[in-house]
């Protein structure tokens, strides 16, 4: 083998895992029930956790959705999905072209270090997703304080 | 059901206005023991709904993940005075609500 296909072939191989990832929803039997199979692409959500959260029992978290929020066009609803709390659908967020800008924040739970997942439905039907991933130093439901 | 809700008092027509709510609740996981090894059972405020002039303009299903003393905040655009109208209900049935006027100028 010549060097230089052997190059070529390492970068693909290399190239492959990371082309993968992004293209398949990690949750993607438990958002099958709101997207009904719909494609959900990656984007417009944004989805803001601190990277370290020294407690799991309240996250702060942040999604916003890149959205003129007209009548036209607007976000109807915001799913959040843990990776690994006992119930992975925490929250449902309906909205309307009335709510004038796609933000939310709250606190959420969570049981240990984790990729937690933002799906948004939008008026035309579409689906985007986020991610983001927090290293939880003491985990939620597991104290018995 | 203690809440404190922050609605702006007064808000030029068209802008985009900041609601924060703040609930004090358990938000029982359901998955904690008492002092005796009985399991605690869930209580969670599962719906909250926030109406302007009678028009819903935001709903939240919420969750045991989400943390004791729900926080949510949102925005909404002040089209017209009156009132907000926050409610919400729990696992046992409780029910909280609370209303908050506005005045939109302009």
């Amino acid at each position: 083998m010549k060097r230089r296909d052997f190059l070529a072939g390492l970068a693909g191989s290399l190239a492959l895992p990371g082309t993968a990832l992004a293209q398949v929803d990690p949750l993607d039997p438990l958002v099958g029930g709101v997207t009904n199979g719909a494609p959900v692409k990656k984007g417009k959500v944004t989805l803001v956790l601190p990277q370290l959260a020294d407690n799991g029992n309240s996250v702060p978290i942040r999604i916003t959705v890149d959205s003129p929020m007209t009548e036209a066009d607007h976000v109807k609803s915001i799913h959040l999905y843990s990776e690994r709390n006992p119930v992975r659908n925490m929250a449902n967020f309906y909205l309307g072209p009335r709510a004038g800008k796609a933000e939310i924040n709250s606190r959420v739970r969570l049981a240990g270090s984790q990729r937690v997942t933002a799906v948004a439905k939008l008026s035309d039907g579409s689906f985007w997703y986020d991610t983001a991933s927090v290293v939880v130093t003491l985990s939620a439901c597991l104290d018995e304080s | 059901m203690a809440a404190k809700i922050q609605v702006p008092r007064e808000a030029k027509r068209g802008e985009i206005i900041e609601i924060r709510i703040l609930i004090q609740h358990p938000m029982e996981t359901g998955y904690r023991h008492d002092d005796v090894g009985h399991l605690i059972k869930r209580n969670v405020i599962n719906v909250l709904s926030c109406r302007y002039n009678g028009v819903e303009v935001f709903r939240a299903d919420l969750s045991s993940g989400i943390s004791a003393n729900p926080y949510v905040q949102f925005y909404t655009v002040a089209e017209a005075s009156g009132d907000f109208e926050f409610t919400w209900i729990d696992d046992e049935g409780l029910q909280g609500s609370e209303r908050q006027s506005i005045v939109v100028k302009g």
